[in-house]
């Protein structure tokens, strides 16, 4: 659903859901970055309920203002079981954890030392941690050498917009939000875009592959690949996609067109 | 209006550099300048041997005061303090980074704390012999280095449970965008652009977000924006060529200056100036120590030669400083000389050698 913040903000946390937010990036084709040559295809794991958006914030004298970030170590594991369960199972190698536990030495320094217990449960999973400012100069670079990332709130929220941005935008972006109980929302990491509303001009690709996952995680897999064929090869083709990526079709002419390749 | 220059303590601007270097004292013996030289760890000490043998190479009158300061010679606080000292004497140094030692102090940090180093200055520009995702980039990242993320006050309230304060404060964040504007309109820059995420953190951010617009107001012959940092990092990769100059505050600087150093071809290229009111330090843009390689000689220097170029030209030394600039952009762009992270397998010693051909070759024109 594309929902304000802080209507997002109220189901996450007064459901205790929503603890860990997993946002893919995968080169799409038919739209060209300056990336797509070597191709992205990563996940982030962002975790969702705490870290720098715990809200916290006094004004200690006028002029001065105190921010709380607040890592624990019970969210940093919740985030860190999902991950390595998550790329199990779905065939992912290596899990990177950005951080900046050189600088947050307890508050980073928790988050890893949840990662490394979790990832000593997953021997086939190659686990390693890099700076988040390193991460930023290096995925610019190569983005092909990323595959699942794990980190605290703020810096996922920052870093999956820029993997969002190699393959092209928030308008292809899809998102997770996994929760406890098994209670998972999905959503496009966009804006309400209120300048386009009632004009039929919105790409619903973003939500569209959301539903996508929700797919997958409900068991309907083949459902999922057969619509993302679909879709896919209409982004590729380019005749019928929305203005934000360069074509001239409405929402719904976009979507009849997948509807026609789903038919076949 | 107010008197801005009065209350932030930004006296007799150099044209070029926007800072107070006119009054900064000067340690000067038979007219050469002294200057702090502090390798750091890592690949550190082979960049520093760049800097310094290019130095000799075209006598320019400079003595360094080299602190070698690691790992191991933090372990005695001494070693430290003097640092501190001989910075706070020459007012100008060079610097590599220090890995973080066991112990709690954060050394890289506490020097920018200690100093009160605030602005850390990197200029992206493409180059245009690397190849890169983009090009046509010209940015200019501030970023304000002694409070922010960075204020390194955490504790654990209770077991399981850690929190860590982020500090903003108006006369800081007053300082900086005051700091950005001037070095806008000293460098002809037409746009800033302050950074933040007010959206989520309301007072701290808002109040940076803020201080700029106050600042703003002083200065409407250059054009101002904001904009969320998330978006920042997104337009970076996107469209990086709408970007001029960039306030920030500490943390989204690190991550900014390194992103948009990765855009223009790496750690290795980039150099970076910091500010304070009586003092300049100089050192890459893009702060890594390379551990693994250290000792190898593949690292590449270009990025604290750079540094040093700089250095040389806020020492007054501009006909120097900008005939090393040259070289170094000459044998970048050639793309014949190249070490490991621009695509080649020369070494930093053959990378400081075509340095230095480059400088004869100039010199012979």
């Amino acid at each position: 659903a594309v929902v304000s913040t802080q209507v997002r903000e109220a189901v996450v946390s007064t459901q205790s859901t929503g603890y860990a937010n997993v946002r893919p990036a995968k080169s799409v084709p038919g739209v060209i970055t300056p990336y797509s040559a070597e191709g992205v295809d990563c996940v982030i794991m962002r975790e969702n309920t705490e870290g720098e958006y715990s809200g916290i914030e006094h004004t200690v004298v006028p002029g001065v203002v105190q921010s709380v970030k607040l890592i624990t170590r019970e969210a940093s594991r919740n985030v860190a079981e999902y991950a390595f369960q998550y790329a199990k199972d779905h065939g992912r190698k290596n899990i990177v954890a950005l951080h900046k536990a050189n600088i947050m030495k307890m508050s980073d320094g928790m988050f890893l030392e949840q990662c490394r217990e979790v990832a000593a449960k997953y021997p086939e999973i190659s686990y390693r941690e890099m700076y988040l400012d390193s991460a930023c100069l290096k995925i610019v670079s190569d983005p092909s050498k990323f595959d699942v990332m794990v980190m605290p709130n703020l810096y996922g929220d920052i870093f999956s917009d820029l993997t969002a941005g190699l393959i092209g935008g928030l308008g292809l972006a899809p998102s997770g939000n996994m929760g406890k109980d098994g209670i998972a929302i999905y959503e496009a990491v966009h804006g309400t875009a209120d300048d386009l509303v009632e004009q039929n001009k919105g790409n619903p690709t973003a939500l569209l592959m959301s539903a996508l996952m929700m797919l997958r995680h409900m068991g309907l897999k083949t459902h999922a690949d057969k619509i993302e064929g679909a879709v896919l090869e209409t982004l590729k083709e380019r005749k019928f996609v929305t203005g934000d990526i360069g074509g001239t079709a409405t929402n719904p002419e976009y979507a009849a067109e997948i509807c026609r390749k789903i038919k076949g | 209006s107010r008197c801005i220059n009065a209350e932030y303590g930004s006296s007799g601007i150099n044209a070029e550099y926007g800072v107070s270097t006119a009054a900064a004292p000067r340690t000067k013996y038979g007219g050469k300048t002294t200057v702090t030289l502090i390798p750091g760890d890592g690949v550190g000490p082979e960049l520093a041997e760049s800097v310094t043998t290019i130095f000799k190479e075209m006598a320019v009158p400079v003595e360094f005061e080299m602190i070698d300061l690691n790992r191991e010679q933090l372990k005695d606080e001494g070693a430290f303090d003097y640092a501190i000292k001989s910075l706070k004497r020459n007012g100008v140094g060079l610097k590599g980074v220090i890995n973080r030692s066991a112990d709690f102090r954060h050394h890289n940090v506490e020097f920018r704390g200690n100093l009160d180093v605030y602005a850390n200055v990197v200029r992206c520009m493409s180059f245009e012999g690397i190849k890169t995702h983009h090009t046509g980039i010209d940015l200019i990242a501030i970023r304000e280095n002694t409070e922010g993320e960075y204020s390194c006050l955490e504790h654990e309230s209770v077991p399981g449970v850690v929190e860590s304060l982020k500090i903003i404060t108006r006369e800081k964040s007053m300082r900086i965008a005051k700091f950005a504007f001037d070095y806008a309109r000293e460098h002809n820059r037409k746009k800033v652009t302050c950074i933040h995420k007010a959206n989520i953190m309301k007072q701290s951010d808002g109040l940076f977000k803020a201080c700029c617009k106050e600042v703003s107001e002083d200065y409407p012959m250059i054009k101002y924006e904001e904009q969320i940092v998330d978006n920042t990092c997104q337009q970076l990769v996107i469209n990086p060529q709408q970007f001029d100059v960039m306030v920030m505050p500490n943390l989204y600087g690190n991550l900014v200056s390194n992103l948009a150093a990765g855009l223009v071809g790496g750690a290795g290229v980039v150099p970076s100036k910091s500010y304070g009111e009586n003092i300049a330090v100089f050192e890459p843009g893009a702060r890594h120590t390379w551990m693994e390689m250290k000792g190898m000689y593949v690292a590449n220097p270009s990025a604290m030669v750079l540094s040093g170029a700089f250095m040389l030209k806020h020492l007054q030394l501009h006909e120097a400083g900008d005939v090393l600039i040259k070289a170094v952009k000459r044998v970048i762009n050639r793309g014949e000389v190249r070490s490991r992270d621009l695509g080649g397998s020369c070494t930093t010693r053959e990378m400081t050698r075509a340095f230095l051909a480059e400088l004869d070759a100039i010199h012979s024109e």
